[in-house]
């Protein structure tokens, strides 16, 4: 019952996605854009960052970006929805509540998941080498993280229900959290001051776990630490998700 | 099928400035609403209409009392509500984007019926609603009163006994609200359902309704049948147009003779309330004859709804949406 209900709101939002898919291509153009404008520059120096290849450095980063940007705004066209009526004819419906959010954040990850696929993939003609099985485990920690996210942004959605009160609140959050995650250059290169400030964004750990892992390190503890705190944000995410759809809906 | 006791509802919300206010939207209703009832919810514009039907469909928790539907509580028994109700909002219910079938399909499909059932159920509604041909229409696509009938359809694809409807004929031509209120009174007299429908047409609850019951700032004003809330109002308007403006002094002493209430005179105008006018015009037009006061036109207004929310309250009902 759970899951056909949950299907039934993945198919709906699938289909309006693909029926509309600028944002789907939009989020996909920003990454390959940094691969191809900004990867070269990272090219020569990539030694100097201690990594053998630029790449294994750059696309972790990139991935996590998706992630987090990606999802963020998830919650947008929630607002809309919930401004159609959508969200509450859905939720006078028996469907379990856990569903129509879940639905939701099944086609964020799937949108995740192919971008993600698509960016790792482009990134071998620029040179990318590593391990394949390192990229699929980094692809699914972003993929979690992405969840959290979505789940986040779906709870934000649901509770401001402006998209005025959502945007700057998400762009305050993110941006930050985007550059202290070392995410175009490792944090390591920085000034002391900005390393400890970075200490406290558990992203930046998601981050340094895939670099490992698409390296073929698997069982080091910069890769615990990652995997720890993806498990963590994905855990807090689903609850607050559930727990604000569960809610009612003043 | 409902009965609600004190059921009420406080909105926190704002002042000037800072100041908070709190929005009595209902405070304290009791309702009952027996099985196959086709129940009226009368009342303006903020009178606390869909702030009800919220609670009563388990989209708002109640701040006080209690309310049981279909024989379970809203509150802790919410997904069994869930399960036996049919709910049309007042605003709509579909994505503009998504396509008019496929929102129908998916809804009737959260209701635990199959996709198979859902599609047959929803053309039949398409059918009856004169939705023909818009099967794979965007909402943005279809006219209001289209999007309307698409709301209707939702609301009704998983064949409830038991439906909400919030105002369902706002946006409908004459022609399509005639239709719909044929569609309601069969959706009792072939599936034996209840239903229990706010509006603000005092026609329409008239027309539709078995009981009407008349909120006014939160709280019910009077419940009853659409004839003997009328009854409450003292009698039919009797109103006479003169000939000759000069002669209303003496027309109104004659209608006085037969008058109950209101008694007024506007230049050739003259009218009163007058307790089964029927009986009485005969008389009235003779002895106005005999005083040789010629009339240019004389008419018997049976009160409306409107004038029994007057009586009720001393305001009238605004009849716009
Ligand atoms: N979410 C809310 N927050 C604050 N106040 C609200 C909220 N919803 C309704 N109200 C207030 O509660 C009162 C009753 O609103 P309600 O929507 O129930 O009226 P209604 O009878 O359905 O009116 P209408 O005929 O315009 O649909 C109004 O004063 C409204 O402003
Ligand atoms: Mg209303």
């Amino acid at each position: 019952m759970f899951w056909r209900e949950t299907f039934i709101v993945f198919r709906r939002q699938l289909r309006l996605a693909l029926r509309n898919p600028a944002w789907v291509i939009i989020g996909l153009i920003q990454p390959i854009l940094y691969l191809v404008l900004f990867g070269p520059l990272l090219e020569p120096i990539a030694g100097q960052l201690g990594a053998q290849n630029a790449y294994t450095l750059f696309v972790p980063g990139l991935l996590v970006q998706l992630g987090l940007f990606g999802a963020l705004f998830a919650g947008f066209g929630l607002i809309a929805e919930w401004r159609a009526g959508v969200i509450e004819a859905e939720r006078v419906t028996p469907a379990s509540r856990t569903a129509l959010l879940l639905g939701r954040i099944l086609r964020d990850v799937l949108q995740l998941v192919v971008q993600g696929a698509v960016l790792i993939g482009l990134a071998f003609f620029f040179g990318l080498t590593g391990s394949i099985a390192g990229m699929f485990l980094g692809l699914l920690l972003t993929v979690l993280l992405g969840a959290a996210c979505a789940a986040a942004s779906n709870a934000l959605a649901l509770t401001t229900k402006s998209e005025d009160v959502m945007a700057p609140l998400i762009n305050s959050v993110a941006l930050p959290v985007l550059l202290l995650s070392g995410i175009l250059l490792p944090m390591t290169i920085g000034p002391q001051w900005l390393q400890i400030v970075s200490d406290f964004i558990p992203t930046k750990y998601i981050v340094n776990a895939i670099r490992e892992l698409f390296t073929g390190d698997f069982f080091t503890i910069t890769v615990f630490w990652g995997v720890l705190w993806t498990l963590v944000l994905f855990a807090a995410g689903l609850w607050v998700g559930t727990r604000t759809f569960r809610k009612e809906n003043a | 099928m409902i009965h609600a006791r004190g059921l009420a509802r406080t909105f926190a919300g704002r002042g000037k400035g800072a100041e908070k206010v709190e929005v009595k939207a209902v405070a304290g209703v009791d309702i009952d609403v027996d099985e196959g009832e086709i129940v009226g919810f009368l009342g303006p514009n903020g009178a606390g209409k869909t702030t009800t039907l919220r609670m009563l469909t388990t989209l708002l928790t109640p701040t006080a009392g209690t309310a049981t539907v279909a024989g379970y509580d809203v509150v802790t028994e919410s997904q069994k509500v869930r399960r036996s109700i049919g709910y049309v909002s007042q605003s709509g219910s579909t994505s503009p984007e998504a396509r008019a079938g496929e929102e129908i399909v998916d809804h009737g499909m959260l209701y635990g019926i199959s996709k198979a059932q859902a599609t047959a159920r929803g053309r039949e509604l398409f059918e009856q609603l004169d939705l023909d041909g818009l099967w794979t229409r965007e909402p943005k696509a279809m006219s209001g009163g289209q999007r309307r009938r698409l709301d209707i359809a939702m609301g009704l694809v998983h064949d409830p006994t038991l439906v909400f409807l919030d105002e369902p004929t706002t946006g409908l031509d004459p022609q399509a609200r005639a239709n719909l209120w044929t569609h309601i009174s069969d959706l009792r007299s072939r599936r034996g359902a209840t239903i229990f429908l706010t509006t603000h047409y005092l026609d329409e609850a008239d027309a539709l309704c078995d009981r009407i019951l008349v909120i006014d700032h939160g709280t019910i004003v009077a419940s009853d049948t659409p004839d003997a809330l009328k009854r409450q109002v003292s009698g039919d308007l009797v109103e006479l147009v003169l000939a000759d403006a000069s002669r209303s002094g003496e027309a109104a002493t004659v209608l006085s003779r037969v008058a109950d209430d209101d008694l007024t005179v506007s230049g050739a105008t003259v009218s009163a309330r007058v307790r089964g006018a029927g009986h009485e015009v005969a008389g009235l037009i003779r002895s106005l004859d005999a005083a040789g006061i010629a009339l240019e036109s004389l008419e018997v207004r049976r009160p409306t709804l409107d004038d029994v929310f007057l009586t009720l309250t001393g305001r009238s009902l605004r009849e716009d949406a």
